[in-house]
């Protein structure tokens, strides 16, 4: 039949067509990922990456020194990459929605205002650390000079040179910088839902925030969940912001961080790979899990 | 729903001043920063005055055109693979019935999730085992781990939304698969391809991490590396007009890419990140 033999043909050049794709993708991914995986249980390191031996899990846990799982600096790296998580995506998801709400409000310049918003997200990770750097700077910094000029501190605060702020102040640094594109994404949502739906609740005298909670926030929720759980994902990986803003500082270090620290700085190429390793399980059980939970609606889109 | 009341119209033109005001003001800031020399860089002042001196040493006491030509070859080449690479696999994935083509999707995604630092020892390893440490093709290659698996992502997306008739009329002509690719499908993909090319440049641009990592020298910096790493012409000299001098050169071109292209962003974050 005609109709089965353009099917195989079409078959035969999609693989072809992917044939490249894949190429590229092991090589930039499948095999790099594979051999830092391998490094985890050796003791390379970066000096001579060919000489090494199979140290099983040593690297993790180690009757000598301790390994990954009792290194102090480690487990402060995985608190400050959970905290930074939290408390950022709960910041940005609530900031998120409400300047979506507000930008779902039709108003005269409207599309000036979105695109204002969008700048935060346009500027590079780099660029938006040494700006923020710059403004929390403690003696010449702006935040420090308009705190005071609004009495809301007595003295210039050394933000990056405290354990306390530093991290907080990262935090802020990323909330800045990604809650457009949350509210972007909650925007989005709210420009599918119904109008007729308000436009009810409005003439029954419903009060807004309780629409809001009852309707708009059930009907934007799975738009929202996927946000915030990749938002989630993205800030466990973290690296730019507090390798540019206090370089390999313990108090603000996080995963990455560690792990490059470990790679690069003090060239073990092995115990780097663990802590990278851990990082990558860690990611990736949340990303099975995400994915298993979106499946249907992943692929059910697919044709 | 826009307030009635007078109080409630002025409370919401307040919510939405203070908006554009916090994403605008850092921004902002920097550039009135990047134009003080001297002593008038420790005076917090909120206008600007126009000194180029900033501008003009960083490209002669840093080889800073010479970093922005890095991260121009590197951010281009990036994009044209990736959209070269994902436009032939987006059809297949997106118009073909084949087995596992489920599995893949979900591994293409899974790709774009894992973090960066675990490709690095690996990635280290192969690149200096190709002799590209060091060097753009280095970096580029190390940029696809970022960019592929999105792109593909996205323009499946896209593609599974074109009408089948189209693809069909053109077999039915005879055409083969390539064909229908580069003379049915391509010309409908203007937008989506300038979406998901945007977006894979702005990550190419800044892309940090891997550029750090493999490079070694001034001369092979991209910018964000160079930008981190600026440093004053004694240990006590605060580089800080010069930095912001950079920063506002790297930043100004994404910023009108970005307004140039809003809509289409927008279109481009939703189909990738809330669908992927």
């Amino acid at each position: 039949m005609q109709g089965s033999e353009l099917t195989r043909a079409k078959v035969r050049s999609a693989l072809v067509f992917l044939a490249p794709m894949l190429l590229a993708l092991a090589l930039a991914a499948g095999w790099p990922l594979g051999r830092t995986l391998w490094f985890a249980f050796t003791d390379a390191t970066l000096t001579d990456t060919g000489s090494y031996a199979f140290v099983g899990f040593e690297n993790f846990w180690n009757p000598d020194w301790g390994g990954l799982l009792e290194d102090a600096n480690w487990w402060t790296a995985v608190g400050n990459t959970l905290y930074f998580t939290v408390l950022s995506v709960t910041l940005e998801t609530i900031l998120g929605v409400g300047i979506a709400l507000a930008l779902d409000v039709p108003f005269r310049g409207r599309a000036i205002v979105r695109a204002a918003v969008l700048i935060p997200w346009a500027i590079p990770t780099i660029v938006s650390a040494k700006m923020w750097g710059w403004m929390l700077h403690d003696q010449f910094g702006l935040i420090n000079d308009l705190g005071m000029k609004l009495g809301l501190i007595d003295q210039p605060v050394a933000w990056m040179a405290s354990s306390a702020t530093a991290l907080t102040a990262i935090v802020a640094v990323d909330v800045w910088k990604t809650t457009p594109f949350m509210a972007l994404l909650v925007l989005a949502a709210l420009q599918m839902l119904p109008r007729d739906i308000y436009e009810a609740a409005r003439i029954d005298g419903i009060h807004p925030v309780r629409v809001f909670f009852r309707v708009t926030l059930p009907l934007i929720r799975p738009a929202l969940m996927v946000a915030v759980i990749f938002r989630g994902l993205d800030a466990l990986r973290a690296f730019d912001l507090m390798y540019a803003m206090t370089g390999n500082n313990e108090s603000t270090m996080t995963m990455s961080v560690f792990a490059r620290q470990q790679l690069v700085d003090f060239q073990d190429v092995g115990y780097g790979s663990a802590a990278a390793a851990l990082l990558f399980v860690m990611v990736a059980v949340l990303t099975a899990a995400v994915l298993t939970l979106g499946r249907v609606r992943l692929t059910g889109g697919v044709r | 729903m826009m307030p009635r009341s007078l109080a409630g119209r002025v409370g919401f033109c307040a919510l939405i001043a203070v908006i554009v005001l916090f994403s605008v003001f850092p921004f902002y800031y920097a550039v009135v920063s990047s134009f003080k020399t001297g002593s008038e860089l420790f005076e917090v002042t909120y206008w600007p005055t126009f000194d180029m001196e900033n501008y003009i040493s960083i490209f002669t006491e840093q080889p800073f055109g010479r970093n922005v030509l890095n991260s121009v070859i590197v951010a281009f080449s990036v994009v044209a693979l990736s959209l070269g690479l994902g436009v032939l696999a987006s059809y297949a994935l997106a118009r073909v019935a084949f087995r596992g083509r489920g599995l893949l999707l979900v591994t293409i995604l899974a790709v774009s999730m894992f973090p960066q630092v675990a490709v690095l020892s690996g990635m280290f390893e192969m690149i200096r085992a190709f002799g590209l440490f060091n060097s753009l093709p280095g970096l580029i290659l190390a940029n696809m781990v970022l960019t592929l698996p999105f792109t593909v992502w996205v323009l499946t997306t896209f593609m599974t939304e074109l009408p089948k008739e189209l693809e069909e009329a053109a077999f039915v002509d005879g055409a083969t698969p390539l064909q229908v690719v580069r003379r049915v499908f391509l010309p409908l993909m203007g937008p989506a391809l300038a979406a998901t090319g945007l977006l894979a440049f702005i990550v190419a641009w800044n892309e940090f991490l891997f550029a750090l990592t493999f490079t070694l020298s001034n001369e092979m910096r991209t910018v964000p590396v160079a930008i981190a790493l600026i440093t004053g012409a004694t240990q006590y000299e605060l580089p800080w007009g010069n930095i912001m001098a950079a920063s506002v050169i790297v930043t100004v071109p994404l910023i009108v890419l970005v307004l140039i292209f809003q809509r289409r962003i927008v279109a481009g974050l939703t189909a990738g990140a809330v669908k992927g």
